[in-house]
């Protein structure tokens, strides 16, 4: 830096409010090393890359909406009388977190705008990340180097769930505390440490009135750090990792192609969040969204029929459901509630599963190299079918969260629908693995016959002999190689190790990767290529159908 | 174009080139005779790089969208003061939220929009190209860290003084105990949870009284197939008045005699057809607020555990493992219902150290 600095001032000064400025800052900063790095960054174009884009984005509405907030609200529930502006509740006894979410609804200015843009935006903040995981799972962008940043992604994941249920809690009405009063039963539910848990929750026994200044503690202060500091952990990985791309052509391992952050990926990204930020105000401007001022303040007695948790809890509240009469017994002189435990297990079984997959695929592998270009998800048909299993499973839990309101609405029995539900938990994600596995088998079929033979172009020609042929339209090699741009596996080889043994790990390796890999369609060489084209060159063929159409 | 000069021969090499300096492919397989990466197509122009026309529009299109949000922004100022919220007026409510929330969405979307369109349609158009690197650092940047540890191992002896190092760790995993053991206060000092869970304040003599009015109910007043949600007379006003709401909710429900399968040592605790259940379900404790008078079936609206009321609230469906906790009841002198006792068992969700 010491030698760069003596001609940088003598060019720069001579330049307007712009250039001094620069300077100004550089030289106490040297932040034009930081421009130098960063500022040409390629990122590739996709669709879905945005995903992980609305997250970050939808984050940041959540703290300008929430730090707006908190101005207003009162995390307390000492009882107070309502006397704001919504005249059926006025006289009313609530604590005070409820009147102050009141006031913010019906007496400040842009309150109620703020409180809806807040929680729209926490609804999509957790939507995208789950969508984001998808994708970063169905391509494969998870592997090596990049397994310790989607444990981190889970993380938040996990975070902004419990952001959700923390901050849903705050307004003490009658839907949250009922939510409240269900994780109480639950961690009381808990074997050794279940009451102790909930009375050092609740600060002794529920509701007690110092749950929700804990939770807003949770909220707005360790929570919110937390996802803050994985956020920028999670975007410095993608940064040292550089960002994935799908395969195309001229893009490799070692490349990545995309526009460079200055002008047009600041541009994009920084426009798409003023358009994540913008869509989230329309629905905050036109769709109510928890509307507490029907439901009322909490009181442990009443409750009303169709009560649904938001969304994102609804598979641990379908979960709860689907659980068979009388699982629970007293053993040792103590309770055993499995109906509690079961779902507590099952969820988080599915969870670490879902945290610890990319080791296991790792594993399995046996593939220490790193991998930039994404997979087509038929091109991994096992991971695929594994997703789509796991994605059934996911949906069986969350509509049983809905179980009423399907009996209700489809005028079905109650029953009917839980006994559906709980075989469907079991089946479902059973079919959806077959079904899934098998089309992605067929689609590489379908991609190879592509390569191979072209595209059918819908044209039907007569022969002179009278014999109908579709003429096929080859695919130019642009095209050809984004289908032929993919890793295949073969199962492993179960050998002896250096002590001639087989070891159990071996046999299970070798198991799983028989399951991973014993179906695979290998990507076409060069070789068949050309012999399914005879003995033209791949390019002459482009005009000449009728010899393609004998294929 | 930078990127025509890629020739498909090279990028293969690259592609060649980062197998060979990963470690292993595991199970891979590795195609001898691949086919190669074409290298980049022609590149494209867009329509605004070759008519001008459309040029100017676009860049019309970016800035009027940019003074679009200029107004959107001096709309939502005004919707502010235009739309004030009157006091006990829902629709000022409404008109304040719909105005002040359509200004900031138009000023919003607007810079929005104009950035993207501005990006897609007139910055420049051709994708550049970064090279990687291995993310493990170079081989001497890695022996360099090696050296580095061994030397502040070497001076320190950390490896060497075993004593000193495993009593630091020793040290350093007992020193955030004394944290943790602060955190028992969250919950009171003298309270035991199994004890304030099994009881409630129920006790002989109390009357049963309407939710939440707290008037007491007189036997005479049930009439057969009706429904009371109950609290202890006593509730209203008194101490940690929703914890003990929380315990002590009751259903009262009255059904013929002869529909009632009682047990014979409980064939006291009901009142002439009238029945008092706990209304807090065994499952996780939500008021169990449906009854259903023709089946006598109570239901709990979160998770849709089913109770028989005429067989002493078994469970006959949804998760719940237990049947709702009896209240037994008589009536007093002047003919109003009274509890007999408190519940003989702690009431709503099970907890272990319940028996």
């Amino acid at each position: 830096m010491s030698t760069a600095s003596a001609p940088v001032p003598s060019s720069s000064r001579k330049g307007g409010f712009t250039a001094n400025a620069a300077n100004y800052l550089d030289e106490r900063t040297s932040i034009s090393a930081v421009v130098k790095e960063f500022g040409r960054k390629i990122f590739p174009d996709h669709w879905s890359f945005l995903l992980g884009e609305v997250a970050l984005y939808s984050f940041i509405v959540i703290l300008l909406s929430g730090s707006f907030l908190t101005f207003f609200f009162q995390a307390s529930m000492a009882e107070v009388h309502y006397e704001g502006s919504y005249v059926p509740l006025k006289g009313v006894e609530m604590s005070a977190a409820m009147a102050s979410t009141l006031d913010i609804s019906f007496d400040i200015r842009g309150g109620l705008l703020m409180r809806q843009v807040h929680h729209w935006a926490a609804l999509l903040f957790i939507a995208s990340i789950g969508l984001h995981m998808l994708r970063i799972f169905f391509t494969g962008a998870f592997r090596k180097p990049r397994e310790l940043n989607w444990v981190i992604g889970f993380t938040l994941f996990i975070l902004a769930m419990a952001e959700g249920f923390t901050g849903y809690s705050l307004p003490d009405d009658l839907l949250s505390g009922n939510g409240l009063r269900i994780i109480d039963g639950m961690v009381k539910g808990i074997p050794l440490v279940g009451s102790w848990i909930s009375f050092l929750l609740f600060g002794g026994e529920f509701p007690g009135t110092d749950i929700v200044g804990r939770l807003y503690t949770l909220h707005i202060l360790l929570l919110p750090a937390l996802v803050v500091a994985l956020i920028a952990l999670h975007l410095v990985f993608v940064v040292v990792h550089k960002h994935t791309q799908y395969p195309g052509a001229g893009r490799t391992a070692t490349n990545v192609v995309g526009y460079p952050i200055l002008p047009v990926y600041a541009a994009k990204a920084g426009g798409f969040f003023f358009i994540v930020f913008g869509v989230i105000m329309v629905m905050g401007t036109f769709f109510t969204i928890n509307p507490i001022w029907n439901y009322g303040p909490y009181d442990p007695s009443p409750v009303s029929a169709g009560t649904q948790p938001d969304w994102y809890i609804g598979f641990a509240d379908g979960a709860l459901r689907l659980v068979p009469p009388h699982w629970e017994f007293v053993w040792l002189d103590r309770t055993w509630s499995f109906n509690i435990l079961a779902p507590l297990i099952v969820l988080g079984l599915f969870i670490v599963i879902v945290a610890l997959y990319p080791f296991i695929e790792a594993w399995i592998t046996g593939d220490r190299r790193e991998h930039h270009i994404l997979d087509r998800p038929r091109n991994a048909a096992t991971r695929t079918a594994i997703g789509a299993a796991g994605v059934s499973f996911y949906a069986v839990l969350w509509a049983a969260a809905s179980s009423d309101l399907i009996a209700t609405h489809f005028k079905v029995t109650m029953e009917g629908v839980i006994h559906t539900l709980q075989a469907l938990l079991i089946l479902g994600p059973i079919i959806a693995y077959f079904v899934t596995k098998r089309i992605c088998l067929a689609l590489q079929k379908k991609d190879r016959e592509i390569v191979l033979h072209g595209y059918e172009s819908g044209r039907i020609v007569r022969l002179p002999g009278g014999e109908y042929i579709e003429v096929h339209q080859p695919v130019d090699e642009y095209e050809r190689w984004k289908l032929v741009d993919y890793q295949s596996y073969k199962p492993l080889m179960l050998r002896p190790n250096s002590r001639g043994r087989i070891t159990f790990g071996q046999r299970l390796r070798a198991g799983m990767s028989r399951w991973f890999f014993e179906d695979r369609i290998s990507p076409t060489t060069q070789g068949e290529l050309e012999a399914a084209h005879g003995h033209h060159a791949p390019q002459g063929e482009l005009e000449d159908a009728p010899a393609e159409a004998r294929h | 174009m930078a990127q025509d000069g890629n020739s498909g021969t090279d990028l293969a090499a690259a592609d060649d080139h980062g197998r060979d300096r990963a470690a292993d492919a595991g199970t891979a397989v590795i195609q001898r005779d691949a086919v190669e990466n074409p290298g980049f197509p022609p590149h494209r122009k867009r329509v605004t790089d070759v008519n001008p026309k459309r040029e100017r529009s676009a860049a019309r299109t970016v800035y009027t969208l940019f003074y679009l949000s200029i107004a959107g922004s001096i709309f939502a100022i005004a919707a502010y003061m235009v739309f004030p919220i009157e006091p006990e007026d829902l629709l000022s409510v409404r008109l304040n939220n719909m105005f002040v929330g359509i200004g900031m969405a138009l000023a919003l979307l607007g810079v929005g929009i104009g950035a993207v369109h501005w990006a897609k349609t007139l910055m420049a158009d051709h994708e550049g190209i970064d090279e990687r690197h291995p993310v493990r650092g170079t081989e001497d940047t890695r022996a360099r860290a090696v050296e580095i540890f061994d030397e502040a191992n070497q001076e320190s002896g950390f490896g060497r003084r075993s004593l000193i190092r495993n009593s630091l760790i020793g040290a350093l995993l007992v020193f955030p105990l004394p944290a943790v053991v602060l955190f028992r206060g969250l919950a009171p000092q003298d309270e035991v949870p199994e004890e304030v869970l099994s009881h409630t304040m129920w006790k002989e003599g109390t009357r049963l009284a309407r939710d939440p009015s707290g008037t007491p109910i007189k036997a005479s007043e049930v009439t057969i197939g009706s429904v009371f949600h109950v609290i202890p007379e006593d509730l209203p006003g008194s101490e940690n008045m929703l914890e003990e709401k929380a315990k002590a909710i009751v259903l009262l429900m009255r059904l013929n005699p002869e529909d009632l399968i009682e047990r014979e040592d409980r064939k006291g605790w009901s009142y002439d057809g009238i029945v008092a259940y706990s209304k807090v379900c065994t499952h996780v404790g939500c008021p169990v607020a449906l009854y259903e008078q023709q089946t006598h079936h109570l239901l709990c609206p979160c998770h849709q555990s089913q109770f028989d009321v005429t067989n002493h609230c078994a469970v006959i469906f949804g998760p719940a493992a237990r049947p709702l906790p009896q209240l037994p009841i008589t009536v007093d002198d002047e003919g109003y219902l009274v509890a007999q006792s408190d519940f003989h068992e702690p009431v709503g969700p099970s907890f272990w150290e319940r028996h």
